[in-house]
């Protein structure tokens, strides 16, 4: 994965400026409800959700368990439509293999289809060391790029920014890469979107380079799916005589049937509409019309390894919907960024742990990034149990165990960091083994309750900086049980 | 009916009016209810955290003590959903690791007749008023586990409606997490109050003078945050609520 995060702290830290920032509360607290109220009514209209829901499942777990073979009909079909694919291990791999098609071409600038895929392998930033210039065309990802930001939702990378925010960046940064904003540029949505319209339509029709990811890759046909809403997306894939997409391997379905699920789960899900706007498709090349040279990098990066685990494999089903990170009120609080990855929230919290393994300390942290509240599972469009996935996930941390890196099998140890705490499960787990030994405790508690402060020093602090400790009762229930029973085991002594 | 009250190692240690409260209710609804001394914990901080290894001794003991009785109630959703939701998956990991269907065999009878306790009323014992009174302004935080991992819907609200003398505000925001989360609310102190803070706000704006919820994990984060934060609300558990009578008041 991109080395754009490495030496990230760990999502605690991370998250304690986010959490403190009351402007940037404001602006993910007001986007995330906004759109998870949406999207709840979107699906609600939906009689036959659970059965789609459980459609995309089953089609997405069919199409991983026999990846091999569809890839190879992909490639097939790819190649007798007029395409080139490309296999690519690794995000270097991946980078060198696209740096060196654009290079190919002559030309020093590509336009970009937003694109997860070219993110995660940090491609703008390994084409800018090629010496070309990649310019991005949605909206958000414009506002990102212009604003030397990073990212920090998946669906709306630019959702820690309000208006003002933008309107600022936009009047500061257009004139460098190319149509200025206007003068009196002020932050009306309309007047946003009509200037970033102007500076991106040069780009469109001078780009002889589009570079995209896909949604969807149909192996059946060789069809690539690309699904947007801004109209960006389809003027990157049609002007430019080279289109070169770069896709994670698990995108790829079976048949185009298989899209009538997804193109009715996705779009509701994300952005909480019935049908999606722009909806692009394409098979290789086709004469006169479109691209006339058309490259598929498909990419791994870790998805096999992914694979290779039983229970962590169900996150390689995610279609990038983000109806997870809206619903998380972790993500709400923390922000996007704090998850150190270009996929945040609960979704990322399981895919860059799989993804780049737990060797960083952001990635060993994000599998407890999560209060398991559930929300995710329960919106999920392809029914990913992401907090089954997160647990699984805190034990290969705190247990090490068999993994599979860089297809090989490994032997991770455990985490450091995690002595004190295992210590005291253990401890906890004899205790509870040995009614008599958590008896003696409640006592010895009770006790010395009046001792008992309501704040705690240390790393006490955790809990009683913002809370109180309960009061520890005179007795525990099971003193009060014996008692009132008298201990001879008569039944039914309550009240 | 026979009932095995699983109590939970936090309410018997933290929350014995909780269980007091459950024993008076379910012996005033006819049931006869039996604590069995020898039970400790569920094992679900260890599981959560990532200690399944260390939680399996736990599950073994909890279905040796409990597995006789003809149903067991639990006060709380979380530990209720440890029972009936994570119990199954543990022997199924357990089997995946190559460890037989030991763990699953021994773990099975329990986790059908395990109920959280309004889960029990409604569905078990068929009732919905329990002849309670409780004159108070009352608002509901239906808790995770109970809400998304037991289902238990619509179940603690019609058990509060029918509570006289109580009533009901609804609790806006109702459905998102408080914050608590087991050891995240140690190891994320930051979100984890966050969350707490904006709950017991959302708690606060109902005017109600008591915020009530089937699990007292969740209210003991969200009691420490009310008095932290000086609201003068006061979290008290479902089972305290609708054990209440004119004749025995809760406090």
């Amino acid at each position: 994965m991109s080395g754009t995060f490495v030496g990230m702290p760990a999502f605690p830290e991370a998250a304690r400026d986010a959490v403190h920032d009351t402007t940037l509360r404001g602006n993910l607290r007001h986007a995330t409800h906004t759109i998870r109220a949406k999207r709840a009514s979107a699906v609600a209209e939906l009689s036959d959700w659970a059965e789609l829901r459980e459609a995309g499942k089953r089609i997405k777990d069919h199409t991983l368990r026999h990846l091999d073979r569809y890839l190879e009909q992909l490639e097939e079909s790819v190649t007798a439509a007029g395409g080139t694919v490309h296999w690519a291990t690794d995000a270097d791999e991946a980078n060198r293999i696209v740096a060196g098609l654009v290079k190919a071409t002559g030309e020093s600038e590509v336009v970009k289809v937003k694109s997860m895929a070219t993110q995660e392998i940090g491609l703008n930033e390994a084409l800018e060391a090629e010496g070309i210039r990649a310019y991005e065309t949605d909206l958000a990802e414009l506002i990102v790029q212009l604003g030397k930001d990073r990212p920090s939702h998946i669906l709306v990378p630019a959702i820690h920014r309000n208006r003002g925010e933008i309107r600022e960046i936009f009047a500061r940064e257009m004139s460098e890469w190319g149509r200025p904003a206007p003068e009196g540029l002020t932050d009306t949505p309309a007047e946003l979107a009509e200037a970033a319209r102007r500076h991106l339509r040069e780009k469109f029709l001078r780009a002889k380079v589009g570079v995209s990811g896909a949604n969807f890759m149909v192996a059946e046909t060789g069809t690539l799916v690309v699904v947007e809403s801004e109209g960006n997306g389809r003027m990157c894939l049609t002007l430019p005589e080279t289109l070169i997409s770069v896709v994670g391997i698990e995108k790829v379905v079976p048949a185009w049937r298989d899209l009538e699920v997804f193109l009715q789960t996705l779009p509701r899900s994300s952005t909480a509409e019935r049908m999606n706007p722009y909806t692009s498709t394409w098979t290789g090349t086709t004469d006169e019309d479109g691209p006339r040279t058309f490259h598929l990098v498909l990419l791994d990066n870790g998805r096999t390894d992914t694979l290779a685990d039983e229970v962590g494999r169900q996150a390689l089903r995610c279609i990038r919907c983000s109806a997870c990170l809206n619903v998380c009120p972790v993500y709400e609080r923390a922000g996007g960024h704090a998850y150190g990855s270009v996929y945040p929230g609960p979704i990322g919290a399981i895919l860059s742990p799989q993804l780049r393994g737990t060797g960083s300390e952001i990635d060993a942290s994000l599998p407890y990034a999560s209060s398991l509240c559930g929300a995710c599972y329960d919106v999920c469009p392809v029914a990913i149990d992401i907090p089954e996935v997160l647990v699984h996930l805190r034990e290969r941390v705190v247990e090490g165990g068999r993994v599979t890196r860089a297809g090989n099998k490994v032997v991770l140890q455990p985490a450091k960091g995690h002595a004190a705490e295992r210590a005291a499960m253990r401890a906890a787990r004899w205790a509870f083994t040995h009614p008599g030994v958590l008896r003696t405790g409640q006592r010895l508690a009770s006790r010395t309750r009046r001792l008992h402060p309501r704040s705690l020093p240390g790393p006490g602090r955790a809990w009683s900086g913002t809370r109180d400790l309960p009061p520890v009762p005179a007795e525990p229930f099971r003193d009060w049980w014996q008692r009132m029973r008298g201990g001879d085991g008569e039944k039914g002594a309550a009240g | 009916m026979r009932v095995a009250l699983f109590l939970t190692c936090v309410n018997d240690t933290l929350y014995p009016d909780t269980g007091r409260a459950v024993v008076k209710l379910l012996t005033r609804l006819g049931a006869e209810v039996d604590f069995p001394v020898a039970q400790t914990c569920c094992g679900q901080a260890h599981y959560n955290t990532g200690y399944r290894h260390q939680a399996e001794p736990l599950a073994r003991h909890f279905s040796d003590v409990f597995r006789d009785y003809e149903a067991i109630v639990t006060p709380s959703g979380s530990c209720g959903a440890m029972v009936r939701e994570l119990y199954p998956r543990m022997g199924e990991r357990a089997r995946a690791e190559g460890r037989g269907d030991g763990l699953a065999a021994a773990l099975a009878p329990v986790v059908p007749k395990t109920y959280e306790l309004t889960e029990f009323l409604v569905d078990v014992l068929g009732v919905t008023d329990v002849g309670a009174y409780y004159p108070h302004r009352v608002t509901y935080h239906p808790t995770c586990h109970g809400l998304r991992g037991l289902g238990l819907g619509e179940r603690p609200l019609r058990l509060l409606r029918a509570v006289r003398g109580l009533e009901l505000a609804e609790l806006p925001g109702a459905e998102e997490c408080c914050g608590f989360g087991g050891t995240f609310a140690l190891k994320n102190p930051d979100v984890s109050a966050a969350m707490g803070t904006d709950k017991v706000r959302n708690a606060e704006s109902t005017g109600a003078e008591v915020l009530c919820a089937a699990d007292n994990s969740c209210l003991m984060h969200i009691g420490g945050t009310m008095t932290r934060l000086r609201t003068g609300m006061r979290p008290v558990h479902i089972a305290e609520i609708l054990a209440s009578t004119e004749e025995e008041p809760a406090v």
